[in-house]
């Protein structure tokens, strides 16, 4: 497996597994409108995983699919901020900002990347998550400025901190940390990066629902 | 009759078209509302039975159709309650109603969804079904439901292209993928059967007569027949009603419906209409501080 | 803070005119342009979109006509009728076809 592919699946599975919990929120957000917009950020974020598992599977013999569904569970490379299964709204647009954020930076940098392929999907990806960023924030700025919002959304992202550090390499947090305290006008508190390498306990549980039609039959089997 | 709502049926009876602000009788702004209403809680309470499967879409294709699907269903009933919120009830106190089991949504939702292969019979068959009540809406007299519904049948058009293609890719799959649709189709039978309704003659039907309705039940429920039954049993698929049978004049025979289950059913009592409402009550309590934050009332 | 009604048009293709499409519940601008977006756009079905908040639209309804002005309108006046009398009373045409073979209008 080459740093390429591993680069490539690290990134496919983040939004893989953020897509697949964001579509969760599919028919029972906070409102209509909402719901539908939210609907559209999932479905970009499983469409960007698949691009970027067709670039990896070409150099695997494989296909997208399998490396979405069928590889063992050790062999996911989300990072914990993504695996957390929170069905609440404040966590949900604090992971979605901070995530939106952490991408935002990570996708820079590949975008200055030599490796003309790799260079353009970040591009594509960066354009659509425009739209991501533009939403995000608007909604930090909705929640902050209402009462209800404001305590809900500061220990959201206080509890998510840590993991939204984890998505990021080494040289890169610097620059998330400082994006998000110039946008929150408040320091982050000091902790250790929840990063990559361990699984937090739902990505089992998300894994196992998200394979069970695919094994009721035969690998090979279409659906 | 008083000699304004005379008028009024005239007018709508001879295709005339009523807008939002126009004077409307009572009975017609209250049978009207009360159905408009139904059919944005049957778009919302029908996300509940296909959301599950979401999460298990076994490819990232149907993942995604099935997603955008399901987020159609979720506009169409943005579109619907705000027809409603205009004609003057706002959607909290739709909600309310709908939790409080005063309001009702098409019998169909309230049916658990076992496999995969209900996935299928709900995208081919179910949607069928209702496209053909909504293609009749397009003449409603009142002009901004019909102008909604050109925007919902668009789009339905895409759900049945996903429902086919699932079922056609299951039917040519495993023996077991097989058995996922044929079983499915024996539950899905009877309350497709039921979907348009009992068969009350359209000069009896006051929905026909204000001109909300263009289609009596029966005609529907032909129409449905005779598009899908042949898809079905071409496909080596059966149907659970020995009776049903295309005369020699083209019309359908069948074993009929019990009309008090379906009146049981719409009402609440289907087999997962207390499970569902419940959900939909747990989520809404979840949620309630964000559109109590970011939007109390519409203006 | 109350929820604000935004009013929709689209245009369906390039060259086509802005038509009312629907609207949106909204806190405020930000909202309504990515729900607009959304519902009227994520399928590619419009080629742009306005978005008006709903008290800045005003409808003007009623036309009167009391005293049957209809020279004013299109179809005040009834051509066909007038010119086939004109055209019995000038032979039937001939003059005109004759002259239009001659070349020049005949006294």
């Amino acid at each position: 497996m080459t740093d390429r592919v591993d680069l490539l699946l690290t990134l496919a599975d983040d939004e893989l597994i953020l897509g697949w919990r964001n579509s969760e929120w599919t028919g029972i957000a906070p409102f209509l409108e909402e719901d539908v917009a939210f609907s559209s950020i999932a479905q970009n974020e499983i469409g960007h995983a698949r691009a970027l598992y067709e670039l990896a599977a070409r150099e695997l013999g494989t296909d997208a699919d399998a490396l979405a569904f069928d590889r063992p569970l050790e062999e996911y490379r989300s990072a914990p901020l993504v695996e957390l299964r929170r069905l609440e709204w404040a966590r949900t647009i604090a992971r979605h900002w901070l995530y939106e954020t952490a991408d935002a930076i990570r996708l820079a940098a590949l975008k200055a990347s030599d490796d003309t392929e790799l260079a353009g999907i970040a591009a594509k990806i960066d354009r659509e998550e425009v739209y991501h960023r533009i939403h995000a924030e608007m909604w930090i700025d909705r929640l902050v400025g209402t009462e209800a919002g404001r305590a809900r959304l500061h220990e959201a992202l206080d509890e998510l901190w840590p993991y939204a550090l984890g998505v990021l390499d080494d040289d890169l947090r610097p620059e998330l940390v400082r994006r998000v305290e110039e946008k929150l006008r408040r320091t982050m508190p000091a902790v250790e990066a929840v990063s990559r390498g361990r699984h937090e306990a739902e990505l089992a549980q998300l894994h196992d629902e998200m394979t069970m039609v695919r094994r009721s039959a035969p690998a090979g089997a279409r659906w | 009759m008083d000699g304004r709502t005379e008028e009024f049926l005239a007018h709508v009876r001879s295709g005339g078209v009523v807008e939002t602000g126009d004077w409307m009788p009572d009975e017609y702004r209250t049978r009207l509302t009360k159905f408009v209403e139904m059919h944005a809680n049957s778009e919302l309470m029908g996300v509940l039975p296909e959301r599950d499967w979401i999460l298990r879409a076994p490819t990232l294709q149907r993942k995604l159709a099935l997603t955008a699907k399901i987020q159609d269903e979720v506009g169409h009933a943005q579109l619907l309650y705000r027809v409603v919120e205009d004609l003057g009830k706002p959607r909290e106190a739709c909600l309310d109603d709908l939790l409080a089991g005063r309001s009702k949504f098409h019998n169909v939702f309230h049916y658990p969804t076992l496999t995969w292969g209900d996935v299928g019979v709900i995208a081919w068959l179910v949607d069928a079904a209702a496209i053909i009540s909504q293609k009749a809406l397009l003449k409603c007299s009142y002009a901004p439901y019909a102008r909604i519904m050109r925007k919902i049948c668009w789009e339905e058009s895409f759900h049945i292209l996903h429902g086919r293609d699932v079922i056609l890719t299951l039917v040519t799959g495993t023996d077991g993928q097989r058995e996922l649709v044929q079983e499915a189709l024996d539950r899905w039978w009877e309350p497709l059967m039921m979907f348009h309704g009992n068969p009350i003659p359209a000069d009896e039907d006051p929905m026909v007569q204000w001109g909300i309705k263009s289609q009596a039940n029966e005609e529907a429920r032909q129409q449905f027949l005779e598009g899908y039954v042949p898809q079905v049993w071409e496909l080596g698929l059966t149907l659970p009603d020995r009776a049903l049978r295309r005369d020699d004049e083209g019309r359908w025979a069948y074993t009929e419906p019990d009309w008090e289950k379906l009146m049981a059913v719409v009402s609440g009592h289907g087999p997962a209409s207390a499970e569902r409402i419940a959900f939909r009550r747990l989520s809404r309590a979840e949620v309630d501080w964000v559109s109590r934050a970011v939007l109390a009332e519409a203006a | 803070m109350t929820a604000r009604v935004f009013e929709v048009f689209r245009r369906e293709r390039a060259g086509a005119a802005m038509q009312h499409a629907g609207s949106v519940v909204a806190p405020d601008e930000r909202f309504a342009e990515i729900y607009a977006r959304e519902q009227y756009g994520r399928r590619g079905e419009s080629d742009a979109l306005w978005l008006v908040p709903r008290e800045s639209v005003s409808e003007i309804g009623e036309f009167v006509d009391e005293f049957d002005l209809k020279y004013r309108r299109v179809d005040g006046y009834s051509i066909k009728e007038r010119l086939k009398e004109a055209r019995a009373a000038a032979d039937g045409g001939a003059r005109s076809r004759d002259a239009v073979s001659a070349g020049e209008p005949t006294p």
